[in-house]
């Protein structure tokens, strides 16, 4: 347990180290790149900023991601479950996946004008629900039929083999997904809230940073996003062991 | 004379495959009388997963009928048992709950504590007491196959279907499920179909051994097994049990569409 908690953050103090020997052997400027030991300053200077910019970022990227997780369970069902729907959607949600979300920002924020907590929540879904939407939908198209006949056999409807069967069958799949869309969530969040003019969030304190010169500011938040992020993973891997912990076949 | 609970008549069904049709089945004839156990052999790929299918429900012949019970089968049924090669066990459940699965859908109000105590009875009727709290993947694949059969048995149904249960475990862990098959139908009995492709087995187990010809497959040999109830392994080493299993072979090979060996 020790072990569990001890070893990542060594890692990380490794790696802090590392950095703070490359810019000290380089002799570089904060302005090419800022060291660690620049950030608590930064951090103390602007610890109210960083507080509720931070919690702004949070909660729209969590909003984001769940409305991802709904959207995405369900297209993932529908093309899991129709050959016809698997046929029709994909070519649309490749296509989609593949435009890059920068350029949607500007398009948005034309539709939703000034609805900057709305564009944000909407980019962090946009950029988020694809990863979902497939695995759910391979999870149950691959289903054994074996998995279904068995209740079949006894009258079973849809809904209840879905219940009973499907669904929990493919909450392994579904979790490796949500670590995947967890982190891309929040690069949806901040793109908007970096591009967008008068924004808030973590994104825009960045963008501030930029603006004032303020270097060891833009690293900072750089490593509160990354801290953010690895949070809203571990959130994750906790719901995923309370919910699908059967699928963990460590020490079997 | 006993009535015939499950009676196939004149079965003849057909897959759409991207190359046109592909007859399985061909006017198939099949009688188990109550209380009896059928065994299925037939070459690979003749249709005989087919057959489960139809009997339980889960697909409709193109031509022909299947009657269960005196009743045209229409379509799924509660008092039909299945168990395949694949245990099919949820792997997030408990052995207990993967096997109190098919009453939370036949009998959905039936008290936990009920379900639980006719759960434990068939545990301990194949010896998997003290593993109820493992899950599946705990197991091992013997002890899979018992949980899968008491599944498949747990709502006291009255034909059990089985699609090559015993066939991906190992020779000895088989004669223990044989065992184990033959002590549940003494305790409760049922009305069983097996599809196997072990003769042995077959031979065994069954009341009856009916030989489906190659694909399409018609039913092109019926073998009443003429051995005692209670048999023990030991009966399959007699001279009785080695003469029917020579014609089984036989019977095998001429649905492969090869030649009979020249007895010596």
């Amino acid at each position: 347990m020790i072990g569990k908690i001890a070893t990542p953050l060594l890692a990380v103090l490794v790696f802090l180290g590392l950095w703070e020997l490359l810019v000290w052997v380089n002799d570089w400027p904060n302005y090419k790149m800022a060291s660690p030991s620049d950030l608590p300053p930064a951090f103390w200077k602007y610890k109210e900023l960083f507080f509720t910019m931070g919690w702004q970022t949070l909660w729209r990227t969590v909003a984001g991601l769940m409305l991802a997780v709904v959207f995405g369970t369900l297209i993932g069902m529908v093309i899991g479950f129709s050959k016809i729907a698997r046929d029709a959607l994909y070519p649309l949600l490749i296509g989609f996946n593949a435009i890059p979300k920068a350029t949607l920002v500007p398009v948005i924020s034309l539709i939703f004008i000034g609805q900057h907590d709305f564009n944000t929540v909407l980019m962090a879904f946009m950029i988020s629900f694809f990863p979902i939407a497939v695995s759910v939908g391979i999870g149950l198209s691959t289903l054994e039929p074996e998995y279904r006949d068995i209740l079949r056999a006894l009258g079973a409807t849809r809904f209840t083999i879905f219940r009973k069967i499907a669904l929990p069958k493919t909450l392994p799949e579904f979790f490796g997904a949500l670590k995947v869309s967890a982190t891309l969530a929040f690069i949806g969040t901040n793109l908007v809230e970096i591009v967008s003019p008068h924004g808030r969030g973590l994104g825009a304190l960045f963008k501030s940073g930029e603006t004032n010169g303020d270097y060891p500011l833009m690293f900072a938040v750089l490593i509160a996003l990354a801290f953010l992020g690895i949070v809203l993973y571990y959130a994750v891997v906790f719901l995923e062991r309370v919910f699908a912990g059967w699928a963990d076949r460590e020490g079997t | 004379m006993t009535e015939n609970l499950i009676e196939i008549k004149g079965v003849t069904h057909a897959y759409k495959t991207a190359s046109g049709p592909l007859p399985v089945l061909d006017g198939l004839n099949v009688s188990v009388p109550e209380g009896t156990f059928a065994a299925v052999v037939g070459p690979s790929g003749c249709g005989k997963s087919t057959l489960t299918k139809l009997v339980a429900g889960l697909m409709k012949p193109d031509s022909g009928e299947v009657w269960l019970h005196g009743e045209l089968v229409k379509g799924p049924r509660k008092t039909v048992g299945m168990a395949f090669q694949n245990p099919v066990l949820l792997e997030w459940r408990t052995i207990l709950d993967n096997v109190i699965l098919p009453l939370e859908i036949v009998a959905p109000k039936m008290s936990k504590a009920k379900c639980v105590a006719r759960a434990m009875e068939l545990l301990d009727m194949v010896g998997l007491v003290g593993f109820e709290h493992k899950r599946p993947s705990e197991l091992s694949g013997g002890m899979r196959q018992r949980a899968s059969l008491c599944r498949s048995l747990v709502h006291k149904p009255d034909v059990l279907i089985m699609d090559e249960p015993f066939g991906a475990l190992d020779a000895f862990t088989r004669e223990d499920l044989w065992q184990t098959m033959r002590d549940l139908r003494r305790a409760e009995p049922f009305t069983a179909v097996l599809i196997t492709h072990d003769l042995r087995e077959s031979v065994f187990l069954g009341d009856q051994v009916i030989v489906l010809s190659g694909r399409p497959a018609r039913s092109q040999y019926v073998m009443n097994v003429d051995l005692p109830e209670d048999r023990t392994l030991d009966v399959l080493f007699t001279p009785k049990a080695a003469d029917m299993l020579h014609r089984l072979r036989d019977q095998i090979k001429i649905a492969q569409g090869r030649d009979v060996e020249a007895h010596s």
